[in-house]
């Protein structure tokens, strides 16, 4: 069968027949739209790209592609898209999911992915709460929201992905609004084109269990200066602004950590000699 | 009379003890060695204070001209460098009348556990000759003592004592030389029966379990591997690490072990035929995972090199206590393989095959090694070549509309998409799913995928390897893993020519092969059941998996202790009378 085709390939050609589990409104709809608005633009065929998810509303995604992927446990798929990105260099792999699947119970894979550095791109549907498990609260919920395993808010202070992702090590920091496709997909498509692990957190409400987070079509606005190459600068940027403003937020230039295949100058059959007494 | 084993008449067995950086494991190393380069078969085992470096250390080194896969009952020669904290080894020293005990420090008493059971006892003053000869190392000595004692070829000795030396330059391999000869003088005035002629040099290997279950795993296939180092099972994986790198494979480093599984399953995904290796708590951490394994049918490997437990327990000691995890830690309906290699050069074998399996049944295997076999060094037979023919089934033209990951074919293993192959998309899921990895939570998928799961692996020919079986008597012993040895050892005593004893070793613990022991117990009146595990679980599972006739006996306990020869013997003995 030949993999060559005369016309390129279009944001359809990236998605799967199957219809989408999603609330109607569900910011994922449309931050699925961008990511195969992506695709199309990278040039690379449905089935050299991997869409690697763990367990949430978000984790569907996988499926809703018609590229390869893997529908894993809760929280780890980061650690199982760097197996395959390092077992199968030649592969575009991306890892997607939720706040909760990878700030809190994926939350060490998080911190090493960053600092590992492999060539993924991991995109987080941030909508601040647990949406499949039915509105409990996650490492980015504000105090104060009240829920039914929380009564009268958690009290406790969110959790600043970004800013962790920067001290640790993360090669690409981006925010983006799912309510704003076009720039989405661009943001994603810079995020699959920059080396390194890249981090695009998509403010992507629950209109289900934070039916009050439809405002953030509002308050969300573009970052008011430029992208940058420092990471304390871009640090500093993050922790002062409001949680709102999108675009790229940091740009590095670590190389990519992907130890070299040697071509295989020895076989089993080479090591013999080691066990002569 | 007791008919003496062929073992026991010929095989020797040395202590060297030590405190810190007296350098006895070397010391024991290179006599295992140089053992081997004559034609001896040997094992060395290694026990250590709780220190983390440099506390006291005993090396235990038996050599026969017959295969050894125990140490031997007693001590014959013991070498001790000083008596720092010799009461540490109390259960470990097997001390009698007859053991020849040299000690290196002159005027200093031997313990009670040593000096109670009267041993011959003579003194080598290594302080004054390392000094009268400057340069010469009291270990190397030491070792030219034991290897003189012993009439191993003293050239051999030194060969492999300047082999380690050369990158330390002339100065050094001189000195190595020349204590050595010291060694050899001293051993001249000693009375002690040097080892019976070998068979000369025949090629053999010498190997430590962990290495060997890395190897196995190498020629079964696997190139790609992450892990999270955990005692005893980290030699696996820094044997492997620079081999894999040469032989154009990659070993990955993860953050634990919940990493560690879910990237071979990324890798497996990927086309690759991986493995992981840890022990009891790291299993723990990776069952969730292992169930993603089953229900999304991917191959893998995980040795567990198992150790004393619950919790951190005892790592550096042996025990067969994770059987029950292994076997039944998954949730849900999981079907899987869990497979136990019963000797050193076992473990080579068992890690291929088990690579084999889960290749070709699409399936997570988990081979249960322990630390006995891990971290023990042995002279054995060289390994057969093996060619296990099945491997992974790949759907290589999958046509897009018709492509089915999981369809339900007869033997239950369906064609694999590798990423890559046009036409094969699919998403390879933990939820449960249609044939074609739709997820699904009818009853007839599920039902469906449950059967296709359990049949692959039900339905697969094991062939003749499920099992170990020796002798032909009407009592049969049933076991398994490192027990096996002390077990045979055991039989070879009071049943030399196997015609009152019958003994099974199962080599696949699950799936369950109740037919097949039925087979094997074929005339069998009474059986007996021997494992290391204070809940019998081995006892357990056979219960409930093979019909285990209801009036099985039972010999169970926990380690750290290993099982010795003489142990089981006794147990046997009194159980046949
Ligand atoms: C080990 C484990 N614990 C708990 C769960 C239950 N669970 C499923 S999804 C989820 C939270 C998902 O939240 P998030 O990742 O934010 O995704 P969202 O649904 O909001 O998109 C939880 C707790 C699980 N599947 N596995
Ligand atoms: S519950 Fe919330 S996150 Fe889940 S699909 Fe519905 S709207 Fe989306
Ligand atoms: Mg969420």
């Amino acid at each position: 069968m030949s993999t060559e085709t005369a016309c390129p390939l279009t944001a359809r050609d990236y998605k799967s027949e199957l219809k989408p589990v999603w609330c109607p409104g569900c910011g994922d709809f449309s931050v699925l739209m961008a990511i195969t608005k992506a695709l199309a633009e990278t040039g690379r065929r449905p089935e050299e790209i991997a869409v690697i998810s763990g367990i949430g509303c978000s984790s569907r995604l996988p499926a809703y592609t018609n590229c390869y992927g893997f529908h894993g446990v809760h929280g780890r798929a980061l650690p199982l898209a760097a197996g395959l990105k390092l077992s199968r260099p030649d592969l575009l792999v991306i890892a997607a999911g939720g706040d909760g699947d990878g700030y809190s119970i994926g939350g060490n894979h998080f911190l090493h992915a960053c600092r590992r550095n492999v060539d993924l791109t991991y995109i987080v549907m941030d909508n601040q709460v647990y949406g499949m498990t039915k509105g409990q609260p996650s490492p980015t919920t504000p105090p104060e929201w009240d829920s039914a395993l929380a009564p009268g808010g958690t009290g406790l202070r969110p959790f600043h992905p970004l800013v962790i992702a920067l001290a640790a090590g993360a090669n690409f920091v981006a925010r983006s609004f799912s309510g704003d496709p076009a720039n989405t997909a661009q943001l994603v498509l810079e995020a699959i084109r920059h080396p390194g692990f890249s981090l695009i957190e998509i403010l992507s409400p629950c209109v289900t269990f934070r039916p009050e987070d439809r405002n953030w079509a509002k308050r969300v606005h573009p970052a008011a200066v430029d992208e940058t190459q420092d990471r304390a600068r871009a640090a500093r940027r993050v922790l002062t602004d409001d949680g709102f403003n999108t675009g790229i937020l940091f740009r590095g230039d670590r190389p990519p950590y992907q130890p070299p295949y040697n071509p295989a100058e020895a076989g089993p059959v080479d090591f013999e000699v080691e066990f002569r007494p | 009379m007791k008919e003496i084993s062929e073992f026991q008449r010929k095989a020797c067995t040395i202590a060297m003890l030590g405190s810190g950086g007296a350098g006895v494991m070397t010391a024991a190393e290179i006599l295992l060695r140089a053992a081997g380069r004559a034609g001896y078969y040997g094992l060395m085992t290694k026990s250590f204070g709780p220190q983390i470096r440099g506390g006291e250390a005993a090396a235990f080194v038996t050599l026969s001209t017959a295969p050894v896969d125990i140490q031997g009952d007693q001590v014959d020669l013991l070498f001790a460098m000083d008596w720092q904290n010799t009461e540490r080894f109390a259960g470990e020293l097997h001390i009698s009348s007859d053991t020849l005990v040299i000690s290196g420090l002159p005027g200093a008493e031997p313990p009670a556990i040593v000096a109670g059971h009267q041993p011959t006892l003579v003194e080598v003053n290594l302080k004054a000759m390392t000094r009268s000869h400057k340069g010469t190392r009291p270990n190397m000595v030491a070792l030219g003592v034991v290897a003189g004692a012993l009439g191993l070829a003293q050239e051999t000795v030194n060969d492999l004592v300047n082999e380690r030396l050369t990158a330390k330059g002339e100065d050094a391999m001189a000195h190595g030389t020349a204590a050595i000869e010291l060694g050899y003088g001293e051993a001249e005035d000693l009375d002690f029966d040097p080892l019976p002629a070998s068979d000369g040099d025949t090629p053999r290997w010498i190997i430590s379990g962990n290495q060997a279950a890395g190897y196995g795993a190498m020629r079964g296939g696997v190139r790609f591997a992450a892990a999270y180092p955990i005692t005893p099972a980290t030699e696996i994986l820094e044997w492997l690490a620079p081999r894999l790198q040469k032989a154009g494979g990659l070993l990955v480093q993860a953050e634990d072990e919940l990493a560690s599984i879910n990237m071979i399953i990324g890798g497996a995904f990927g086309g690759a035929a991986v493995l992981t290796a840890t022990s009891g708590p790291g299993l723990a951490l990776m069952s969730e995972s292992i169930g993603l394994a089953v229900a999304a049918e991917i191959p893998l490997l995980v040795i567990d090199v198992m150790r004393g437990g619950p919790s951190t327990g005892i790592p550096t000691k042996s025990e067969q206590s994770d059987l029950n995890i292994a076997v039944y830690g998954l949730h849900g309906d999981a079907p899987h393989v869990v497979t136990a290699p019963n000797s050193i050069p076992d473990c080579l074998f068992t890690a291929q095959w088990s690579t084999h399996l889960a290749e070709s049944m699409q399936v997570p295997v988990i081979m249960l090694s322990d630390q006995s076999f891990g971290q023990a060094l042995g002279i054995v037979d060289r390994p057969a070549e093996l060619a296990f023919a099945t491997r992974r089934q790949v759907a290589t033209t999958p046509a897009a509309a018709d492509y089915q990951r999981y369809a339900a074919t007869l033997s239950g293993v369906s064609p694999m998409a590798i990423p890559g192959t046009p036409g094969g998309q699919y998403i390879a899921d933990g939820l449960e799913h249609t044939e074609t990895g739709t997820p699904s939570s009818g009853v007839a998928d599920h039902n469906k995928q449950l059967e296709k799961r359990l049949t692959k692996v039900v339905d697969f020919d094991y062939g003749n390897h499920w099992a170990e079986i020796e002798g032909s008597g009407p009592a049969a012993i049933i076991t398994w893993g490192s027990t096996t040895g002390p077990v045979r050892q055991a039989m070879q005593r009071i049943d030399p020519h196997g015609e009152r004893l019958r003994l099974i070793s199962l080599r696949l613990i699950s799936p369950a092969q109740p037919d097949r022991l039925a087979k094997a117990l074929a005339g069998c009146g009474r059986i007996m059941v021997i494992e290391q595990s204070q809940m019998a679980q081995f006892f357990g599972h056979l219960k409930a998996q093979f019909d285990l006739p209801i009036h099985a006996d039972l010999y169970a306990r926990p380690g750290p202790q290993p099982f010795r020869a003489d142990e089981i013997a006794a147990k046997l003995e009194d159980w046949l009378s």
